[in-house]
């Protein structure tokens, strides 16, 4: 625990969102991560996200599996569905909760060990299914409750606490989920929430599987002049392509940017998206110039942030399942159940 | 004496060449004429050229285990003439393919041999070589027609009824069943003394395998999402549940789907699929077999204690590790007991016939809800993929789904606060609610310490307090679940103890002891954790005879460990090198057990 735990009480003059709720009522239990901990800014890019895009509380579902950054999960929307997992094992528990409940937002937490080392094959699989969610992978270069051994993200040449250096090559999540075929990908850092709070809306409102990469980096154990995930190192090394403005279907706002720089892109339920192209040539639904733009950028160092591809015309899992528009969970039993008289006439068949 | 109806035929050919279809022609155009009758498929984990049977009994009481040796062997395969003719019983009938002749070694003074030119004649009548083949099985069902006297009529329908709108297949059937049968007609004395006379006993029955069975049931309770990953021998549920979904569950005008089948990536993934979609309140379901069982355990560990509804079923086959695939066994019942790791346990389900693996099916979705746990229901091999003789499919319209305690909308709006694992009354179940239905009814799940509000725990006493009320829970659940099959006669000492497919087996060589002037009492295990009634019997016996398909006695030692009855008392009969119980056999290991006792 880093703090004492904050009373509930409701200021009057909180701003009140267009469903009557202030951000107060889209916060969680006390972190109780490191002090500065990157997952903690990402939990209060969390609370702006969803209080900004007016949702129910209660029909958000939160999971995660096992690790800090699926701690996080308890520490934002108190009023809503939270499932910590297993390890590695959320995009499964999320892939069934989706199948059932086509109706709820989820929003899946992760880590680096949890994605990229126990949990990859179900990273990928939830991508190729394209199970609509937003699922944001805090990523810090390391295992921190089991106390600093490297992660599968860790960088060639970057140095644990006690200074040894890394020298398997790691697994980018950007780039697989790019060659995967999914349908959003974008990567930022904690430490700007100007920039992350407009890509977690739009994650989600995206139609399909949202990937935001967030380097998130560990205070306790991988924050050290040595390391590639620190502060200092994102913070000099940060390069943002393409960010966005997430304007919601009914509250339009008018960007600021001159002719050129944006571009429109329409999301699957009327929402916009504006990219601020930061790069005058970058295309954000090129994902073969995405994934050619984050490799130049590695070579040379540089951590490339913002939206990095959208494609909103994808099918998600009901969609290429042919599911019906209401949640399963909410079929009558009426409809389920053939029947004696249908059981009686199938039985024909088997004489 | 086999005789008239009551026979069993063996036919060994080799996979990949079609005799499967042949095979099921066969066995349901006997079903057809009143006959009661069984097939069972021995088959080899291979697409094609590895050895494959299909045996057949034919039994006028409808007795329907497996009774080797046999009466009648079809050998088609040359590379598995010696163990196929060594098969044959004294007195019996071997008919081969003659276009290649018997090896003399291979002759038996004891046997009447019957050679047809199968292939020959299927060379000179047929063109290209998968036709050849294929035509070749129709030849010998041809030969067969004529050899035991099968209902020509019963068996054109059949091949109407199958190639009604492929007339060029129905003429090639027809011809090669003609060859087969006009050869035998011409050179053998027909019918032979093991023939079909036309009974009336099989109008209330179905000819239907387990997985298929299993499917309907999962269909029937409402089940809506389904996760699987292929696997031998469990595939065949998933196949049709999505064919039965696809007939029942598809809008007409829309072909909008109301059921959502993933197939995973794994079996690990596909429980989790079943726990999120239990958790928000779908029925849903997961088939497998053990090596999936083993990848699933820690999904299941968490749906456990987190309490999340789900149904696992487990199509047994021969462990350990990959073992045999495509062989049966009843060897998962230990370690489904206590699945994953912790403390842990869990409720089972053992039908013994496809008609019970649809009726526990839909029991399971019942079972899991009310009790907020994993459910599994453990077939086999054997129930799975043959097909079994069994009575007509019901259904009562009037019965609904027990989602067991969920609190719905105005439920939550009465009450100050939900806590999810508060159990207010004996039972020992806490009330659950179900996301996105009300405010008031959010909580945080977890398969952390947590303690009976849904907080996170590491403290001792509010650990033990929710892992307590889970044991009584479970344990609860144990008279509610569907009890134990038992015939007892009066002053009997002696008792027998079994479980799932041996069910058939065991039954009639009860019967046949019986006749004999040994009478032993009977009881099949139906579900676990054991009823009061399972208990009883244990102690009421100064002996149980336990007969189970694996070779560690699991049921006995599970019987052990719940009873707390002396292992001196459980005596073991097992069958485990991957092929179903015959009767004899379990005639020859009760005799043998009760000997020894005596001695």
């Amino acid at each position: 625990m880093t703090s004492i735990t904050k009373p509930k009480v409701q200021h009057p003059a909180n701003l009140k969102n267009q469903i009557g709720r202030t951000r107060r009522d889209y916060e969680g239990s006390m972190s109780t991560l490191c002090a500065g901990c990157g997952h903690d800014s990402i939990t209060a890019a969390f609370v702006d996200a969803f209080w900004q895009l007016d949702i129910q509380p209660h029909r958000v579902a939160k999971l995660s599996g096992i690790g800090c950054s699926s701690k996080t999960t308890a520490y934002f929307i108190n009023e809503s569905h939270g499932f910590n997992s297993v390890h590695g094992r959320m995009p499964a528990v999320a892939t069934g909760a989706n199948a059932a409940n086509s109706g709820l937002y989820y929003v899946g937490v992760s880590g680096d060990g949890d994605s990229l080392s126990i949990g990859l094959g179900q990273m990928c699989h939830a991508i190729r299914r394209n199970v609509r969610m937003l699922y944001v992978l805090e990523n810090n270069g390391v295992y921190g409750l089991t106390k600093g051994q490297f992660s599968a993200s860790a960088d060639v040449g970057s140095k644990s606490k006690k200074g040894e250096a890394n020298i398997q090559s790691p697994i980018d999540p950007v780039l697989l989920a790019l060659t995967l075929g999914a349908t959003f990908v974008a990567r930022s850092f904690s430490g700007d929430k100007a920039q992350l709070v407009p890509l977690l809306k739009a994650g989600l409102r995206h139609g399909g599987f949202a990937l935001i990469d967030v380097i998130s980096p560990c205070v306790t154990f991988n924050d050290h002049d040595s390391s590639t995930k620190s502060y200092l190192y994102t913070r000099q090394h940060y390069h943002e392509v393409a960010s966005v403005d997430f304007v919601p279907l009914q509250r339009e706002i008018r960007t600021d940017y001159a002719e050129g720089q944006r571009q429109p892109v329409m999301m699957h339920d009327g929402s916009m998206v504006h990219f601020r192209k930061l790069e005058a040539n970058y295309d954000p639904t090129d994902r073969a110039a995405a994934i050619a733009r984050v490799r130049s950028a590695q070579e040379r160092g540089e951590v490339v942030t913002g939206l990095l591809y959208i494609n909103e015309s994808g099918m998600d899992m009901h969609a290429i399942n042919n599911t019906v528009e209401t949640p399963l969970v909410d079929l009558p039993y009426s409809t389920l159940c053939p029947g004696a008289a249908k059981l009686d006439a199938l039985m024909e068949e088997y004489r | 004496m086999p005789g008239v109806n009551d026979f069993t035929l063996k036919i060994g050919t080799v996979n990949g060449t079609g005799s499967a279809s042949a095979n099921g022609l066969l066995m349901q155009a006997i079903f057809r004429m009143g006959i009661p009758v069984v097939g069972k498929n021995v088959f080899p984990s291979n697409i094609q050229g590895l050895p494959t049977w299909y045996e057949i009994r034919v039994n006028k009481d409808g007795y329907t285990a497996r009774n080797a040796p046999f009466d009648l062997m079809v050998a088609m395969n040359t590379g598995t003439y010696k163990r196929d003719v060594a098969e044959i019983a004294k007195g019996g009938w071997l008919l081969y393919d003659s276009s290649w002749p018997l090896p003399k070694a291979l002759h038996r003074d004891d046997i009447t041999v019957l050679g047809v030119p199968l292939g020959e004649m299927c060379v000179e009548t047929f063109g290209g070589d998968r036709e050849r083949t294929l035509m070749k099985n129709i030849a010998y069902t041809g030969a067969l027609v004529g050899l035991i006297d099968i209902d020509m009529d019963v068996v054109m329908g059949m091949l109407h009824e199958k190639f009604s709108k492929k007339k060029h297949l129905l003429d090639s059937n027809d011809k090669a069943l003609r060859l087969g049968y006009d050869y035998v007609k011409k050179h053998f004395k027909c019918p032979l003394p093991i023939r079909l006379e036309k009974m009336d006993k099989t109008g209330d029955h179905i000819l239907i395998d387990g997985n298929a069975a299993a499917a309907l049931g999962c269909v029937y309770a409402g089940a809506t999402v389904g996760a699987w990953y292929p696997i031998t021998p469990a595939t065949s549920l998933m196949e049709n549940f999505n064919a039965y979904c696809q007939q029942f569950r598809v809008d007409k005008e829309t072909k909008k789907k109301n059921f959502c089948i993933v197939q995973a990536e794994d079996e690990l993934a596909a429980a989790g699929i079943v726990v999120g979609a239990g958790w928000m309140g779908a029925r849903a379901f997961t088939p497998t077999a053990g090596p999936g069982i083993s990848l699933m355990s820690e999904f299941v560990g968490l749906a456990y204690y987190a309490e999340v509804p789900a149904v696992f079923f487990d199509v047994q086959r021969t462990g350990p590790s990959t073992g045999m695939p495509t062989r049966t066994q009843q060897a998962d019942i230990l370690s489904i007991a206590h699945l994953s790791h912790g403390d842990t346990k869990h409720l089972m389900l053992f039908p013994a016939n496809p008609e019970e693996c649809f009726y526990l099916a839909a029991d399971s979705f019942d079972i899991a809800e009310r009790f907020q746990t994993p459910v599994f229901v453990l077939s086999d091999l054997d129930i799975g993929m043959n097909d079994w003789m069994c009575r007509r499919l019901k259904w009562d319209d009037a019965r609904k789904p027990d989602r067991g305690k969920v609190l719905s909308a105005p439920d939550l709006e009465k009450i100050e606060k939900f806590y999810r694992y508060n159990a207010t009354n004996g039972d020992g179940i806490a009330a659950r609610t179900l996301p996105g239905v009300h405010p008031k009814g959010s909580y945080f799940t977890r398969g952390s310490g947590h303690n009976k509000l849904g907080g996170y725990t590491e403290d001792s006493d509010e650990y033990r307090e929710v892992v307590d009320r889970i044991a009584r829970k479970i344990d609860a659940a144990a008279e509610s679940l569907p009890a134990p099959e038992i015939i007892t006669h009066k002053g009997n000492t002696v008792g027998v103890i079994t479980i799932g497919s041996a069910r058939g087996a065991v039954m009639e060589a009860l019967d046949r002891l019986r006749d004999d002037g040994l009478s032993l009492d009977y009881l099949r295990v139906r579900a676990f954790p054991f009823s009061k009634a399972v208990h009883d019997f244990v102690a009421s016996h100064e002996k149980c005879i336990v007969i189970e398909m694996n070779r560690d006695a699991q049921l006995r030692s599970l019987l052990i460990l719940e009873t707390g009855v002396h292992g001196d008392r459980l005596e073991s009969l097992l069958e485990y090198g991957g092929l179903p119980f015959g009767t004899g056999q379990i005639i020859a290991g009760i005799r043998g057990i009760l000997e020894g006792v005596k001695a």
